[in-house]
Parts: C-alpha cells; sequence; structure tokens
C-alpha cells in the first residue's frame, strides 16, 4: 500500500505526467480508504483550475499598469536606438 | 536608424507601448512577480520589435507579434535567473518541508482541512491577491518551475529544456511547490472563510 506522502507525489505528477497503470491503481486504492488524500486531490484539481485562471488574466482587477517612470524611460530607450 | 514612418500594418514604437504597453507589462509581471525584471522585459521585447520590424508579417496581429518576442525575453530571464541561483540551493529545505508535512511513516501529520466551496473564492478579488502573495513566497527554483509550467503554460520538456533539469527533478519541484500553494492557501484563505453551518 503507498503511503500519503507517496500518493501526495503521485497525484501531483498526474498533472504533468500520464501515470502507468500500476501508479493509476495504486493511488485509486489508496484514495478509497483516505479522506486526506481525497481532499489533498480534488484541491490540487482546483490549484490548477485557480492558476489556469489567474494566469488568463482575471489579475486585470489588479490593475496592473506600467508606471509613469516606466514608460517615460521606455520611450527614451526607443528615441535613442 | 530608419525613421520612415510605418506601412498602414504596424504603427509606430510610440504607440505601440501606448496600445500595448499594460498587457505586455502585465503579461511580463504574471511570469516574473517583479516590476523592475517585467519593466525591462517590455522595454526589450520594444527594442527587439524596433530593430526587427521588417520581420513582421503583418500576418499577426501587432500585439500577437510582440507578445511573441516578449515571451522570449521572458525565458532569457529565467535562463539568467537559473544560472544565479543554482537549483539545488533549496534541496535542503525541501527535505525539512517533506518532514514537517508527513511523519516518518508517510501519513500527513495535519490532514488537509476540507475547504469550503473552493470554486466560490475564483469570484472574489481579494483571493487573487492572496494567491499571488502565495505564489510569491515559493522558493525561487519552485516558483520558477511553477510558473513556467503552471502559468506560462510551458510543456514539460519545454521547461526541462529551460530550467535545465532532468523530467523528475522538475517533478519533484511542482510537487514542493504545489504543498506549499496549496498549505498557504489554506491558512491564509480557506481557514478564514466563514463556514456554511446554516
Amino acid at each position: 500500500m503507498l503511503t500519503c506522502k507517496e500518493v501526495s507525489a503521485l497525484v501531483s505528477q498526474s498533472l504533468d505526467r500520464r501515470l502507468s497503470w500500476r501508479e493509476r491503481l495504486g493511488v485509486r486504492l489508496h484514495l478509497f480508504i483516505c479522506d486526506a488524500c481525497t481532499r489533498f486531490k480534488w484541491q490540487m484539481e482546483f490549484l490548477r483550475r485557480a492558476t489556469q485562471r489567474f494566469a488568463r488574466g482575471r489579475i486585470e482587477e489588479v490593475s496592473l499598469q506600467l508606471s509613469d517612470k516606466a514608460r517615460d524611460r521606455i520611450l527614451r530607450a526607443l528615441k535613442q536606438d | 536608424m530608419d525613421r520612415t514612418p510605418p506601412g498602414d500594418k504596424l504603427s509606430t514604437p510610440d504607440g505601440w507601448l501606448e496600445q500595448h504597453g499594460d498587457v505586455l507589462y502585465r503579461y511580463a509581471y504574471l511570469r516574473l512577480r517583479n516590476r523592475e525584471a517585467a519593466e525591462d522585459a517590455v522595454q526589450d521585447t520594444l527594442l527587439a520589435a524596433l530593430r526587427g520590424r521588417q520581420q513582421f508579417s503583418g500576418a499577426s496581429a501587432e500585439r500577437t507579434w510582440l507578445i511573441g518576442i516578449l515571451k522570449h525575453k521572458v525565458s532569457d530571464y529565467w535562463r539568467r535567473a537559473g544560472r544565479e541561483t543554482p537549483l539545488d540551493t533549496d534541496a535542503e529545505e525541501q527535505e525539512n518541508l517533506l518532514d514537517l508535512l508527513f511523519d516518518t511513516t508517510g501519513h500527513w501529520r495535519t490532514a488537509p482541512s476540507p475547504w469550503n466551496d473552493p470554486d466560490a473564492a475564483l469570484e472574489q478579488s481579494q483571493f487573487w491577491h492572496v494567491l499571488s502573495d502565495c505564489l510569491a513566497g515559493l522558493p525561487p527554483a519552485h516558483a520558477r518551475a511553477f510558473s513556467l509550467c503552471e502559468i506560462d503554460g510551458l510543456e514539460g520538456s519545454d521547461a526541462c529544456k529551460v530550467l535545465d533539469v532532468a523530467p523528475t527533478n522538475l517533478w519533484v519541484m511542482l510537487h514542493r511547490a504545489r504543498l506549499r500553494l496549496r498549505q498557504c492557501l489554506e491558512n491564509r484563505w480557506f481557514q478564514r472563510q466563514p463556514t456554511n453551518d446554516a
């Protein structure tokens, strides 16, 4: 039987590569009896959803803008080139 | 430098900054999480665009073209940063993380707690600040790996090239980054949310 430590690594890797059938079976058997790791798996899937949304620029709400100072500096650099 | 007015497909460099500056900056900032580095990346991108504007085919939109250049600048940054901080600097600390989370028999010391309606968090702007802070709190090597794969959307094999590590190392780094982010979100967001006790 895999330990929670091993399962957490495999659950993470399942987001990065295709697990072997042996690994998948091991994870599935463990998750069947382990609530903690089942929650961990859901949370990893949530983390991916959140990060993808973050990446897509939902962050626009945070209003990231080039400062006027940076803008001036870049304009000067462009003029000099 | 050739100052001939641009063709109708391409606006002036000043116009690039005006029209696309904030978008480019945001793109760079989200990946580099460092204001100065992001500003530099925007500047380098526009300079490269200015020098290479003959190569702009007009087939892709101007912004897409500029973002294409910016992607390379972001990769360059990570490559340089990779040389500056060897990846194994936090190897020792990584072991501590696992010892902190799991006991000697491999069980969770503290099991992940249930998160109440996590997807509702995605609708709250404050959540994104917390996620952003949690990302910024990762050890540099993990932050870099996580950012390349999950935010920049690089394929694993490309991320391995940029980071100069084997796939197994990359998976280890991503695992540690996720463990840490999970813990951070739990502490800083989910444990502070009111529960649904009717």
